[in-house]
Parts: C-alpha cells; sequence; structure tokens
C-alpha cells in the first residue's frame, strides 16, 4: 500500500465557505506542462541531454529507423497480399523507441501499437509476419519474452495491473508495462486496470501513445479532457506528459517514471504522437482528416528531429545511415524468407493450447474432424491455409 | 417496388428508412458518423440526418450498450452500432445487468426499445476477436431478442421490426456474407416480424435449420446431397419459433441443426431439446449437429477450418438419414 494521505477518515470534514463562492475543481486551471529536449527547429539546452552514450544515442537512431522501414515493407507485402492486414507506426518512432528503450528484460509489456519493442527484447521480425498473418506461433514467441500483442482495446490494462501485482508480491525488480492508445483510456478496462494501479501502488507503467485518432475519431471527441495525462490524477497516481517526436524526451521521461514505478508508484505516460498513416491497410483515412494536417505532421518528422541533434552533437558522422537501412531491408528478407518457410499445420492445432488437457469432447471433435478431411477431400474446396498471408 | 441491394446495403437503407420515419431513432457507434462504418454500414446518414441523430462515440462499448439503454429508458430509438461482435463482451454486463431486465425492473413503467447491431461471425481474414459467433450466450439472457438475418431482404426487414419493438434487440449481421449476396429488397418501408422462421426450401426426407452466415453454405449443402431437405431460416435466435421446426420434424421424422458457433450449449442445443419435447415420438433418428468447434476461431492463416462447409453439412445430412 502506498503512504498516501487522505482526509477522508477526518471527522467532522475541514472545509470552508469560500467565502461565499462555491468552487469547483476545473482542468481550466491545471496547467499541464509537456516535456520536451529537442525543440522542432532541433535546439536543446545541452544540460537536458539524457545520460546516454554515445552508442546508445545512435541505438536510439538505428532502432527508430528499424521502426520506419518495417511498417514501410509490412505495408509493401500486405499490398501484395502477403498479409492479412497491417497497422503502421509511422510517425510514431520516437514514441515507440524512446519508452521501450527504457525496459529491462525482467519487465513486462504488453503493447497496442508498437511493434519494434518486441524486437528490442529478443523476437524477430519473422514473429511479427507471423503474428500479422494470423499465425499463434507470433504470440507465443512474443510470450517468451514476456511480452503481447491486445488486440482488443484497453483489455489488457486489469492484466497488466495483475501482473505488477505480482511482481509487488515478489518484491521484484521489474515493472509491468501497458502502452496504449487514446481510444483505450474510454474503456472501462483501462480505468479499471489504472485505478487498481494507484490503490494498491503497483509497480505498473502506462504508457499511453495519444496519436490523435482512434481510428476516425480525432481525440478532442474522444474525451472532454483537454489532456489524457490529467486522467491520471483521479486514481491518484502520477503522470508526465511529452513531446512523443523528441526522441531524448520520452527516454527521458519514461525512465524517470521506471524509477518510480519500481518503487511501487505507478506512473502514466501521455506521449503527444501521430498516425501518418491508416489505422491498417483496411481503413481510409481520407475520409475522416484532411492532407493539410497530415502534412504538417508529416513536417514534424521525429526521426528528422533526433539527426538534427545528432549532427549538433557531432555523432551524425559515425553514423551510416544509408548501410543502417540496408541491414534492416537484408534483415526484413530474410524474416521473409524465413517466415514463408512456415509449414502449412495439421487441423490439431486448433485444438491445441485450449485446455493444458484435451477435454474428451473437444478430443472427440478433432478426431471426428481429421476423419472428416481424409474422408472428404472436397473440404479443401472450401479451405485455403494461408502460412504465407 | 424492389431494388437489388447486398446484406450491408439492406442495413443501411433500413437505418435510413426507419430514420426518416421516426424521428427518435439515433445512430451512434464507433467510426460509423464521420468514416460510415467500417463496413459502411451506416455511409451517408450523417449527411442525411446531422450530427444529432449520427453520433461518432468515444471507444467505450459499455458506453454504447449502457448509453443506449438509458436513451431508449427516456424515449428515444437509438440503434448502436458495436463494430465487431468480438468487442461486445465489455458491454456484454449491460446488456445483463441493464438493458434486458428494465422492463422487468419496473413492471413495465420503464423499458429498453434499442437495437445493438453488430457483424459476427469468422470468414474476413482480420485478427483476433472479429470471427466470433456467440448468439447462443446471447441468446440466454432473458428479456433480450436476438435476430440473425441471412438475406439481404430479411435484414431490411428485421432490422426494421428491431427498431420498431418495445423490448431490446441483439441484431447480428452475417459479416462474412455482408457483400457476397445481393438479391431483392422492397424499396420503402419493409418489416419481417421477428420470432418467425423462415422455411427457404419444403421438402419432405429431412428438417436442417441454419441461420446467418450458415445459411448459403446449408442450401449449397442440401442441393449437393440431393436430398428432399426441408431447410428452415431461424432467423430470430430469441424468441425462436420452434413451433415451424416442430411442426417440419413431425412431417419429415429428421432433422439437423446447422451453426457456425461453438456446440457445446449452443444454439443447437436448445433446438433440439425443443424437438425431444414436442416431437420426440416421430423422430425417427437422433437430430444431427454440424457446428464449429469448441475451440476459439483460429486466427485467419487457419480460419477457413473453423467454419462448417457444404461437405460436413453434408455428412450431417446423411448421418441423419442412415438410422
Amino acid at each position: 500500500m502506498s503512504d498516501r494521505e487522505s482526509d477522508i477518515r477526518a471527522s467532522p470534514a475541514v472545509g470552508d465557505d469560500g467565502g461565499g463562492e462555491v468552487r469547483y475543481l476545473s482542468q481550466r486551471n491545471l496547467e499541464v506542462p509537456t516535456h520536451q529536449i529537442v525543440s522542432p527547429d532541433g535546439s536543446y539546452d545541452e544540460g537536458a541531454i539524457p545520460d546516454l552514450d554515445d552508442e546508445e544515442l545512435c541505438d536510439l537512431y538505428r532502432w527508430m529507423v528499424t521502426d520506419r522501414v518495417f511498417s514501410r515493407r509490412m505495408v509493401n507485402i500486405q499490398r501484395r497480399g502477403e498479409l492479412g492486414t497491417f497497422g503502421s507506426t509511422r510517425g510514431q518512432e520516437a514514441s515507440i523507441i524512446g519508452s521501450a528503450f527504457t525496459l529491462q528484460p525482467q519487465d513486462w509489456l504488453y503493447v497496442g501499437r508498437a511493434w519494434t519493442p518486441m524486437f528490442m527484447r529478443g523476437a524477430s521480425m519473422r514473429d511479427m509476419i507471423l503474428f500479422w498473418r494470423g499465425i499463434e506461433e507470433g504470440q507465443q514467441a512474443f510470450a517468451r519474452q514476456n511480452s503481447q500483442i491486445a488486440i482488443s482495446i484497453g483489455s489488457h490494462l486489469p492484466l497488466v495491473a495483475g501482473i505488477a501485482w505480482g511482481m509487488q508480491l515478489d518484491d521484484a525488480d521489474a515493472v509491468s508495462t501497458a502502452y496504449l492508445g487514446d481510444g483505450a483510456t474510454s474503456t472501462g478496462a483501462a480505468h479499471e486496470g489504472i485505478n487498481l494501479a494507484g490503490s494498491l501502488g503497483l509497480p505498473a507503467l502506462f504508457f499511453c501513445q495519444n496519436n490523435q485518432y482512434a481510428i476516425s475519431m480525432p481525440f478532442e471527441q474522444q474525451s472532454g479532457a483537454n489532456t489524457i495525462a490529467q486522467k491520471a490524477l483521479a486514481y491518484g497516481i502520477d503522470a508526465i506528459r511529452v513531446d512523443g517526436q523528441d526522441v531524448l524526451a520520452v527516454y527521458d521521461a519514461v525512465q524517470s517514471a521506471r524509477e518510480r514505478v519500481k518503487n511501487g508508484d505507478p506512473v502514466f505516460v501521455e506521449s503527444v504522437t501521430y498516425r501518418l498513416d491508416a489505422h491498417t491497410t483496411s481503413d481510409d483515412p481520407t475520409r475522416y482528416r484532411d492532407d493539410e494536417e497530415v502534412q504538417q505532421w508529416e513536417e514534424n518528422d521525429p526521426i528528422e528531429r533526433y539527426r538534427t541533434f545528432l549532427k549538433s552533437e557531432g555523432l551524425w558522422s559515425d553514423i551510416d545511415h544509408d548501410a543502417i537501412v540496408e541491414d534492416i531491408e537484408a534483415e526484413f528478407d530474410e524474416a521473409l524468407a524465413a517466415a514463408n518457410e512456415f509449414e502449412e499445420r495439421g487441423v490439431a492445432e486448433m485444438f491445441a493450447y485450449v485446455y493444458d488437457d484435451l477435454p474428451p469432447e473437444l478430443a472427440r471433435q478433432l478426431d471426428e474432424f481429421e476423419e472428416l478431411l481424409e474422408r472428404r477431400p472436397e473440404m479443401y474446396d472450401y479451405i485455403e491455409q494461408r502460412p504465407k498471408g | 417496388m424492389t431494388m437489388q441491394a447486398t446484406i450491408v446495403q439492406a442495413v443501411n437503407d433500413a437505418l435510413h428508412t426507419e430514420m426518416e420515419r421516426d424521428d427518435r431513432v439515433v445512430v451512434f457507434g464507433e467510426d460509423v458518423a464521420e468514416s460510415g462504418g467500417v463496413f459502411r454500414a451506416t455511409d451517408e446518414l450523417l449527411e442525411e440526418f446531422g450530427t444529432d441523430r449520427v453520433v461518432d462515440t468515444p471507444l467505450s462499448e459499455i458506453a454504447i450498450v449502457g448509453g443506449a439503454a438509458g436513451m431508449a429508458m427516456y424515449g428515444y430509438r437509438p440503434v448502436a452500432e458495436i463494430q465487431f461482435s468480438g468487442f461486445l463482451p465489455p458491454a456484454f454486463d449491460q446488456l445483463v445487468t441493464n438493458a434486458s431486465r428494465i422492463r422487468w425492473r419496473t413492471r413495465g413503467e420503464l423499458s429498453a426499445p434499442m437495437v445493438v447491431r453488430m457483424p459476427y461471425g469468422a470468414g474476413v481474414r482480420a485478427l483476433e476477436h472479429h470471427s466470433e459467433s456467440l448468439e447462443g450466450a446471447y441468446g440466454h439472457i432473458p428479456g433480450l431478442k436476438v435476430a440473425v438475418p441471412s438475406t439481404p431482404a430479411d435484414t431490411k426487414g428485421l432490422l426494421t421490426a428491431a427498431i420498431r419493438d418495445p423490448d431490446p434487440v441483439l441484431f447480428m449481421e452475417p459479416k462474412r456474407i455482408y457483400r457476397s449476396i445481393r438479391d431483392e429488397v422492397p424499396e420503402g418501408e419493409h418489416e419481417v416480424p421477428l420470432g418467425e422462421a423462415a422455411v427457404r426450401r419444403e421438402g419432405s426426407e429431412l428438417t436442417v435449420v441454419a441461420w446467418g452466415a450458415m445459411m448459403p453454405a446449408t442450401l449449397e449443402a442440401v442441393e449437393q446431397s440431393g436430398v428432399d431437405a426441408e431447410v428452415i431460416d431461424l432467423r430470430t435466435i430469441s424468441p425462436m419459433d420452434a413451433e415451424t421446426i416442430v411442426e417440419s420434424v413431425k412431417k419429415t421424422g429428421r432433422c439437423c441443426v446447422v451453426h457456425e458457433g461453438p456446440r457445446t450449449l449452443g444454439v443447437g442445443s436448445e433446438i433440439i431439446a425443443r424437438i425431444n419435447d414436442e416431437a420426440l415420438m416421430y423422430l425417427e433418428a437422433p437430430v444431427e449437429r454440424v457446428t464449429g468447434f469448441d475451440t476459439p476461431v483460429p486466427l485467419l492463416s487457419m480460419e477457413d477450418f473453423y467454419f462448417p462447409h457444404p461437405p460436413r453439412i453434408v455428412e450431417g445430412i446423411e448421418r441423419a438419414l442412415s438410422v
């Protein structure tokens, strides 16, 4: 339990008449600062740079480029019919990489729109391709890194709180992290998960990428709140609002948050960013937002801003951008080839893992189905197994 | 007068027609207004009826369903959309705890005449939670009606009836066949009563019962089997038109039930119980079931295996005829 103070037990309640005025608690009186280190024009205060060595600073760049190249390649292969669908992360690279760069292997991570953190934790691009091809082994690979992708928006926050609860009981040197989007903050599950973390003082870190859109809905319509960060206060937990296009600021914010979270003070971070591409490849954003707005955010490119910083620091000469891209493209090519090696599976796969031990009725259904497929090969006129998307 | 329309166009047409007829009808849900719905079921409604009656809501299934119940209690006729049926579960609480029992709780002083529309079922190659058929679970809720159309005309007619119904209706749209069938749909107002099954094909050798996305596969299987089957489209899961099924079984003496949802505690179980209640002595063979498996729907690479395709239905028909 946290040692927070509450006046709820004070009897009678301490109050005053406000000099005849009824006083409101209002977000109008709330100042929510936005943490930023490198401003959009590339200027920064040397003293504010987080404590990262040159190699780490270059790593941040490489991961951001990885994220961008991966999204581009995935959208391309989806268009060629090699994936079911895909949600691009273009525009959110600073937000995604700056935050994930703070996580330790013993931390748990449940993400919304953020794929590269899985690679940073040891899963492969192949695993991610399998995931988007609707092959269950994708999530299995992420689970080996104590990571998962949440599809049902907001549903993962109570899970993340529960994992944090276990860490608390274990006195573990780890944090449980949920990535969520602006839309997820409207779900009941999100409220309940964050509230539980605040109530029990759990080592849970909530990283909200406010990318401005939940499919077609802009954030201004998602909530009456001016910011998402302020919502954390209602659960009695501290929040940080950060410029999600500034990778150093995101890193700095989440690194600071992680330190606090580890000690049982949950933190909510709102990272203000923008989804430059469609929600998924099935979505047509021209129906709900105009080019001018998108263009503005194209010009607020997180990778460009970081490049300006690296140049100012004299680190750009250490970076061979073309070679990095070439490496990532090669990694993707290999991952795609490896994913294409994934063999068609037998129908027993459908029944595997539903329970630890297959109940008799399920075993019967499986046997019957296997026999039927042998007896009636015409079933395959209706069935296409699609391990290659 | 009729027009040619797909199922998703029939949804859109019913919404247009009912919104024109009754200005208490309000449509809301995620992405339904500005972008016209992810399947375009609510396309052009915003332009025609304006921002008061066609509303994009926050990403909040609980608020969408619970809000619809409250708005209905107050006197409006909300038609709420849940984007995919896999996202209804958080709002299950609002259906069970509130919407379905407002009339009962208030001894008829209040009611919740609302519709929750949602695409259900497998077959569109989407991610997890986009493929479920849980009509059995929803049909289990007292006070809630559950309708599942299978043709464009019925889609319009049943949705119209659902909007006009004095009680809450869960309207499950077979997205697998959203656009694959184009058929005649009456223009203007068109109502098909809830709680009445339709005989799609008359026959004497056995009765086959199906609904929603299973209807085309079932009719195809009957065609392939060459059996003189009577095919019943259940259309409404709850309240169930057991009479049509029972009368047919009394005539044929044999029955096969086909559904996409999981087998155990599925709607098929209830249908068999009703047949046992009313027509046991007419049965010449056990009633067969062809259903989805008792597993989650596989992700898209193996999704096709889950659906009860015609050869499985043919086998079910043959089993029902073999005794």
